[in-house]
């Protein structure tokens, strides 16, 4: 087995000869998607004009479909075929794997006449033309017979149980040491639905190549797409090529698949021509799934000089009635902070609402809303600065599994975070400033986010003209992708960036888990770097084994790669003429990454520390960010352009679920109130003051041969706490229930009199 | 969306008649609130007239010292023009407090006036609304209806009329231009234009079909300071929560209403002497709410007061 200590070897990206890693290199497909040209899912040209598909959502929550009417839909101009459960073709059975090692199961659609979730396709329209389709779909008559659907979250938390095999976790005495806390903290938080919103709906372009399936769709993962698809259209896992080059947009939404795939696919099948499937921005709000709502209740207790002796975070949280997915918002207080004392865990409420399931930081996005303003309200309490408070907690070890950390830099992030920001001129009484109408306030959180390493593979092959091919079964859903893998391909090889290739996005390609749970670059990356290791053996060989070589007869073990030149001491050529002599056709190698035995034997986590500045308008309840500042200790960076964009795009959607973001339920129907851009509001432009992200030097030696991490999903952890508690500073108003509205926040200014 | 048929009217007198004789037609011009409800099946027009051509963008002064603005001058165009600047502050900072600066230099003045309600409801054609299916009965009356009305609503709709840009005009005394399907032209009081819900909701307006909005007309700016606030849930591209117009002593209501809300009761405060406070009060003495729109009612008095407070240079 594999050990944290076969990867202290010295390594190319480790040595960074030539400064690639970490250099802010501009995105490998960046020409592609400014202009306009990269092609997404629903833009890929087919081999012949193709058809256009419409999904028609269901009008209900809970129910039975009694009564289809099609005739006058399939009369329309333009139409193909219109399917509902009735006439759908034969699919897998839900759940069904026939091939054992399928990672995903089958997943039909136009089931059955039971509709199960508002949204859910319940008929599918082929035409000519995308408005022909949609015109038509608008003919379809649905009649149902419906059951009123359970979708009151806060009402029905009597019926809230343990999560399936999921126990809470203790550690001593949390109650009796709350119990007798001096100081304590003891509140409720809400957290709203979230829906993705991804600036690309899901979309799937398919045809058949004789027996075979292209599909060109927008997903995080490869292979479970590729294998569910295979499952439920009941073919042969290889007679099913999946693509996924570009993506506008994941964030957890997209690792799955939905309808509009499977029905691509047949209807390609069925018609004999390619076929085009998307979501309408409306449909995504329902027909994918969600970020579900929570409670979470939240005790502190703590010693007058501000010593944690008691922390409890406990979540209810819902999913689909049919669904297992919890929103795990308790975890990350697991690791956060030292308390002899404590309790966490979770509870699920099972609703008929569509599919609650990951979104960008599943747990730490919604848990850090509340656990942060509470360490907020907690510093006042025992009149210590907020920062202090987090310092004083600062555990030596994991305070719940007593296993050391990696490397923690959560202190660093919270000291040079408060310095640059300017912490100090925080008044830590509030409603204390004013800036014209506005009062204006300081607050801050820290933040924490799990890391991943996964098994992944990768090819990396060399041609005559010396141009480097990485080849891998990867997605880049605009985090990076393209580029860090590029980055490593050019440092491992010593190459300049124009003469690497990087082919991602393909069922064909070296497998790799894709993009999620931030685990993306360091997988792929480290798959990546093993590859090119393999590849620089391979030309060490190919060139120390051939007569012609002046690095012929020399020690391979004492290669170097630099400037497209290979060397063995001061004997060298040019990578590219070494091929052209000695491998004509090229030279491909294989590599691959697998988690170590022993990296569980590390508490693994990145950090950081957020700092905001706000103005409320005391009139309105309005707030405006003015200004924030995210300091994180997230390993070594890759690219610090692609990094930094990730975290404060993490920070902005931080704001947003701080201010903006949520859909609200009405239980009536089951369904959300929100469906399009204008009615669910993430922040614009001027929603968002001056905004940085810093990134601490580090190198995480457990967590992979590179010594990355990732950051996809830290920037967002804490970001919305820091904003409420600047709220609070500002105005003196704790609003317990996101977003922190208008609304609720005149409610707090007119009770305090102002 | 439903197959349609489209002409480009020549000229006024084209547009109208066109409109007159086709059964379910409706005029376009910047299209930026008829097309996503047409998509949305919410709209279900058999004929588009586009009179987005036709050559009524002019905005000219009149003998009266005012200024006619033309029902198809763009948004962004009425907001940028000096006359509307330095006389009619209140014009251009509602328009540009509404949506962005793309719909904003494609809606025109018209197309403004006449876009529809943002209620949820309305625009979920699964839910019951009797907007849009006169008789389905109100999906926010009892149900998520943080947005909806709190003046002049009634059992059957609380929607509210969503522009920025109306509840200007309104404080402003502003007449509307239209020219008739019979041919003739008639102007009346902005006011006048829209309606109460009632018991008809679907009936935004009070036009006449086949009638066509060609100009909006100021008269000189009464004397006195002039504002518009809005406050809402993002910074920007948003709809209000709330928004007030204040033009010396008119003070207009926005978002609370089926149409934008002249304070009469208010201004008559004013001009007895009442403090902004008092005045505002007085109006909203008729407010009610659904539940979740309460604070409209708190917001409203706060926002118009402030802005009232502004415009005599007191206050923040």
């Amino acid at each position: 087995m594999s050990s944290v200590a076969d990867w202290e070897a010295p390594n190319p990206v480790k040595e960074n000869r030539s400064g690639l890693i970490g250099k802010p290199v501009d995105r490998y497909e960046g020409p592609l998607k400014v202009t306009g040209t990269a092609p997404y899912a629903y833009e890929v040209e087919p081999p012949a004009a193709p058809v256009y598909g419409i999904m028609v959502p269901a009008a209900i929550a809970r129910g039975r479909i009694v009564e289809v009417d099609t005739a006058e839909a399939e009369a329309a101009p333009g139409v193909h075929l219109v399917w509902t459960h009735r006439n759908a073709p034969e699919q897998g059975e839900r759940g069904a794997r026939v091939h054992p090692r399928s990672t995903a199961p089958a997943r039909p659609a136009l089931e059955n006449d039971r509709v199960a979730y508002f949204g859910q396709p319940v008929a599918f329209v082929l035409a000519d033309t995308l408005e022909n389709a949609q015109a038509a779909a608008d003919l379809v008559r649905i009649a149902y017979a419906e059951e009123p659907p359970e979708a009151d979250f806060r009402a029905s938390l009597d019926r809230a149980m343990d999560p399936p095999g999921e126990e809470d976790v203790r550690v001593g005495d949390f109650e009796a040491a709350f119990a007798a806390a001096p100081v304590k903290v003891d509140d409720t938080w809400f957290t709203p639905v979230q829906n993705h919103c991804q600036m690309e709906p899901c979309a799937t372009t398919a045809w058949w190549d004789g027996p075979t399936c292209v599909v060109h769709t927008s997903v995080q993962m490869v292979k479970p797409a590729q294998h569910g698809l295979a499952e439920t259209l009941k073919i042969g896992r290889d007679d099913v090529r999946l693509l996924t080059r570009y993506i506008g947009g994941g964030f957890g939404g997209k690792g799955q698949t939905y309808d509009e795939l499977t029905l691509a696919a047949l209807g390609a099948r069925a018609l004999g021509r390619p076929v085009k499937v998307a979501f309408s921005r409306q449909h995504m709000m329902h027909g994918t799934i969600h970020r579900p709502a929570t409670l979470q209740r939240v005790q502190l207790g703590a010693t007058a000089d501000g010593k944690l002796t008691a922390m409890s975070l406990m979540t209810v949280t819902h999913c689909h009635r049919e669904g297992h997915f919890v929103e795990h918002a308790s975890n990350f207080a697991r690791s956060l902070y030292a308390a002899p004392n404590r309790l966490t865990g979770h509870r699920l409420v099972k609703l008929d609402l569509p599919g609650a399931g990951p979104m960008r930081a599943p747990g730490e996005a919604s848990g850090m809303l509340s656990l942060e303003a509470a360490m907020d309200e907690l510093a006042e309490k025992l009149g210590l600065d907020p920062v202090e408070l987090r310092i004083r907690n600062e555990p030596e070890v994991d305070p719940e599994t007593g296993k050391p950390f990696s490397v923690r830099q959560l202190v660093r992030c919270l000291r040079e975070g408060a310095q640059l920001f300017g912490w100090d001129r925080r008044m830590p009484q509030p409603g204390r400033v004013r800036d014209g109408r506005w009062l204006v306030g300081m607050g801050m959180a820290a933040a924490i986010r799990g890391n991943f390493l996964l098994p992944a593979k990768c090819s990396f092959s060399v041609d005559a003209e010396g141009v480097i091919t990485v080849k891998q079964g990867m997605t880049d859903i605009g985090t990076g992708t393209y580029t860090v893998l590029a980055q490593i391909a050019a440092e491992t090889l010593g190459v300049p960036l124009k003469d690497v290739r990087v082919e991602i996005g393909d069922s064909e390609l070296p497998p790799a888990p894709g993009s999620g749970g931030q685990f993306g670059a360091a997988t792929a990356g480290s798959a990546a770097l093993a590859a090119g290791m393999n590849l620089r053996k391979a030309l060490a060989e190919l060139a120390a084994n051939d007569p012609e070589s002046p690095l012929q007869g020399g020690p391979t073990d004492q290669v170097t790669f630099e400037d497209g030149v290979i060397a063995i001491g001061n004997r060298s050529e040019r990578i590219a003429t070494l091929v052209r002599r000695a491998a004509p056709d090229g030279l491909t190698a294989e590599g691959e990454i697998r988690p170590a035995a022993d990296a569980r034997n590390w508490s693994q986590h990145t950090y950081g520390a957020h700092f905001c500045e706000v103005a409320v308008d005391p009139i309105t309840g309005e707030t405006r960010v003015r200004r924030m500042l995210g300091v994180f200790a997230a390993g070594r960076i890759l690219n610090w352009k692609t990094a930094r964009s990730q975290l404060t795009g993490g920070m902005i959607w931080g704001v947003g679920s701080a201010l903006h973001e949520g859909n609200a339920v009405d239980p009536r129907y089951g369904s959300f109130i929100n469906q399009d851009l204008a009615q669910y509001l993430v922040p614009v432009q001027a929603d968002i003051g001056e905004l940085d992200a810093i990134m601490l030097d580090e190198v995480d030696d457990k967590a992979n041969p590179m010594g990355i991490k990732g950051v996809g999903e830290l920037g967002i952890a804490g970001a919305g706490a820091a904003v409420a508690n600047a709220i609070y500073n500002a105005c003196g108003v704790r609003v317990r229930e996101y977003p922190i509205t208008p609304d609720k926040l005149l409610a707090g200014l007119v009770a305090q009199g102002r | 969306m439903r197959p349609f048929t489209y002409e480009r009217a020549a000229d006024p007198q084209a547009a109208v008649k066109a409109a007159a004789e086709t059964p379910n037609a409706r005029f376009i011009a910047g299209g930026t609130n008829l097309l996503d409800l047409m998509k949305l099946d919410i709209e279900q027009p058999s004929h588009l007239i586009d009179v987005g051509r036709l050559p009524l963008a002019q905005i000219e002064d009149t003998a009266d010292g005012g200024v006619r603005i033309g029902g198809l001058a763009t948004n962004s165009q009425v907001a940028a023009d000096m006359r509307i600047r330095s006389r009619w502050p209140v014009l251009a900072q509602a328009i540009v407090a509404g949506g962005s600066p793309q719909l904003r230099n494609k809606a025109s003045v018209a197309g403004n006036l006449l876009q529809r309600t943002r209620c949820n409801y309305f625009y979920d054609t699964t839910k019951p609304c009797n907007k849009r299916r006169p008789g389905s009965g109100c999906g926010a009356l009892e149900g998520l209806n943080r947005g909806s009305a709190i003046l002049g609503a009634s059992h059957a709709c609380i929607a509210t009329h969503p522009s920025d840009m109306a509840v200007a005009l309104a404080a402003l005394d502003a007449q509307v231009e239209v020219l008739s399907p019979a041919g003739g032209e008639r102007r009346f009081p902005l006011l006048e234009l829209h309606r109460l819900p009632g018991e008809t909701p679907h009936v935004d307006t009070h036009l006449v079909p086949g009638e066509l909005i060609t100009a909006v007309l100021l008269p000189p700016p009464p004397e006195g300071g002039q504002v518009y606030r809005k406050a809402r849930d993002r910074a920007s591209f948003a709809a209000g929560l709330a928004s007030v117009a204040v033009a010396g002593g008119q003070v207009a209501l926005g978002m609370v209403a089926h149409k934008p809300w002249r304070a009469a009761d208010a201004e008559a405060a004013l001009a007895g002497g009442a403090t902004a406070e008092e005045a505002i009060s007085a109006e909203l003495a008729q407010a009610s709410d659904n539940g979740r729109n309460g604070f409209k009612i708190t917001l409203t008095a706060r926002l118009a007061a402030a802005a009232i407070d502004e415009t005599r240079g007191r206050g923040a």
